[in-house]
């Protein structure tokens, strides 16, 4: 890097205002990151919590499966006997308007992913502050609630009039930062999620009490799902694979991916175009390192490490930048910093940043030394 | 023998209806601590003559020796070693890289080699000493007159030791006295260092400092 440091130092206008535009396209590239995290986790953030290996859904249903399967009261039982499954039990899901009728913010409306479970069961949560999900809680239509709802205003103790059906739920207890297709998600238990899901006042008829929407599956040692659908006549999929079967996922992660890469294809253009350019201006010197002995190695390191010099150094500042714009995007927006997402993004930027500078350096093989001799400089 | 020889170089560029004879059936032998000048008119084939002795374009017949080494048939990783090892050139600019400093630039062809060592910047200190720019060895190019230039050039050329040292009209930005300077420097540091010095010009005046003088008409010495 001798010529190359040099070069950085002498010619610091020109690399400056290079580094300035990698610096802006990582701070881009984090707030990409974080938009990609946020609305990953403001879809499926509750899924995610629930701790589940997978689900079975019934076998007829295909694309947004949590809205449109139905499991039987048999299916889930079947799945308590497979062989490898730790534990089974029905899981339901329904999206819901409500009221708060009493509290400390009466006509407060709130919308809420419900999540059905058994109470006791392995899906049913340890609570962060009030009391569990139990037999007792379930016949006052107990909830617990997560904190985007209590920061709307409700309270433990509060009561929710679901629209329409007449259910009343009382927030019993509350649980981390969980939602689900972007709304706040609140566990119910199983009979009152039934009573939701139908929007049925009173006693449900009897066919409603035994459905859900899948069936969770915690698996072990030995399982073979394939061999588990055909005996439960379902349909297995593992949890991560189940987020593409919530609401609206997969139309909005593959859009951020989009966007994502082709910030990384044009940084890639941007950074390529520049060392083109650069290059060319040096070819005078570079035919002058040949011409006094530098094997081509040589040169095209000495080119690269600046090309990368740059690169890290810019992506280092911006994505600094980023993450310190990303911290007041937190809670005003679907926006969330996690260290893997943000290190791959920049990461990406310098890899493909690279692979730009050594498409433009690769014209160094074809600089003649002869040029050294009687060019113009 | 060490030093420089040609014998039968000819070199002929591109080809067929147009091929052009550069130099043709040239014997030149350019012996250690001997300076050798070149003249000729724009045209006759100078810069062929040291490009092809320095090991830049490969002749298209005959062939040439680089202190006892035929640089033909010679892989292109092969020339650049036998250039960095054996040959010092100074070209008609200078050619000096803007970023570094005079005594960067001295110390640039030992880092292609490998790397700079304790001996290498004593070394440097001495040969700007001795082309009269120790006071200018933190300059840029952009801070020294055309003569300087030409000076750090030369001791650049002069770093690695050389058997084979091509000039290429060292003279052509300079005024009189610092044709004559350089042309001076050149022919003293020949002796001292023992290379063998091939400088190629239409500067007639510099001519009394070189040891012989060939003249070069159409691409033959005569």
């Amino acid at each position: 890097m001798y010529l190359a440091l040099r070069d950085l130092r002498f010619a610091r206008g020109r690399f400056l205002l290079m580094g300035a535009v990698v610096a802006l396209i990582a701070v881009l590239g984090v707030l990409l990151s974080g938009m990609s995290t946020g609305l990953t986790d403001s879809g499926v953030s509750g899924l995610r919590a629930l701790p589940a290996t997978g689900f079975a859904f019934s076998a007829d249903a295909s694309g947004e499966l949590f809205s449109r399967s139905t499991v039987t009261r048999a299916e889930w039982e079947r799945w308590g006997t497979v062989s490898g499954v730790q534990a089974a039990a029905p899981f339901g899901d329904t999206l819901a308007h409500a009221t708060v009728t009493g509290g400390a913010a009466p006509g407060t409306q709130v919308d809420l992913a419900v999540f059905g479970v058994v109470p006791g069961s392995f899906l049913d949560p340890v609570p962060e502050s009030g009391r569990a999900l139990g037999a007792a809680v379930a016949d006052e239509g107990g909830v617990l609630v997560s904190q985007q709802i209590l920061d709307d205003g409700v309270r433990v103790g509060d009561r929710l009039g679901i629209d329409r059906s007449g259910v009343v739920l009382t927030v019993v207890g509350t649980v981390g930062s969980q939602s689900y297709g972007h709304v706040a998600v609140a566990y119910a238990p199983l009979s009152t999620w039934q009573k939701i899901h139908y929007g049925l006042p009173g006693d449900l008829p009897a066919a409603a009490r035994d459905v859900a929407t899948a069936v969770a599956v915690r698996t072990g040692a030995g399982f073979d799902a394939a061999a588990a659908d055909r005996d439960a006549g379902t349909h297995w999929v593992t949890k991560a694979g189940s987020y593409s079967a919530s609401p609206g996922y997969s139309a909005e992660s593959g859009t951020m991916k989009l966007i994502s890469w082709f910030l990384y294809v044009i940084s890639a253009l941007v950074v390529g175009s520049f060392f083109t350019v650069w290059t060319v201006q040096r070819k005078p010197e570079i035919a002058l390192l040949k011409a006094i002995g530098a094997a081509e190695r040589y040169v095209v390191r000495d080119a690269l490490a600046q090309a990368a010099a740059v690169l890290v150094l810019a992506t280092a500042l911006g994505t600094t930048v980023g993450l310190a714009v990303g911290r007041t995007l937190m809670g005003s927006a679907p926006f969330s910093l996690r260290a893997a997402p943000v290190a791959t993004a920049a990461l990406s930027l310098v890899a493909l940043g690279l692979l730009g500078a050594l498409a433009a350096v690769r014209r160094i093989t074809a600089v003649d030394p002869l040029t050294a001799l009687g060019a113009d400089r | 023998m060490s030093g420089l020889r040609l014998t039968g170089v000819g070199l002929v560029l591109g080809g067929g209806d147009t091929a052009v004879t550069a130099i043709d059936g040239v014997d030149l032998a350019v012996a250690p601590g001997e300076t050798v000048a070149v003249v000729g008119p724009s045209g006759s084939g100078k810069s062929s003559l040291l490009a092809v002795s320095g090991a830049l374009r490969e002749p298209t017949s005959g062939t040439v020796e680089i202190n006892g080494l035929t640089t033909t048939p010679l892989s292109d990783r092969a020339l650049t070693t036998l250039r960095r090892d054996h040959v010092g050139y100074v070209f008609q600019q200078a050619n000096l890289f803007a970023a570094l400093t005079v005594r960067e630039q001295l110390l640039i062809p030992r880092h292609v080699s490998g790397r700079i060592t304790a001996a290498d910047r004593a070394r440097a200190a001495e040969l700007l000493a001795a082309v009269g720019l120790e006071h200018r060895a933190g300059h840029r190019p952009h801070q020294l007159s055309g003569g300087e230039r030409q000076r750090a050039a030369l001791a650049r050329a002069l770093m690695a030791g050389p058997a084979v040292l091509l000039v290429d009209e060292p003279t052509s930005a300079l005024d009189r006295a610092g044709s004559a300077r350089i042309a001076e420097l050149i022919a003293a540091r020949t002796r001292e260092a023992e290379c063998a010095t091939l400088i190629v010009t239409h500067d007639h005046d510099i001519l009394e400092y070189a040891d012989r003088v060939r003249e070069l008409r159409d691409g033959r010495l005569t």
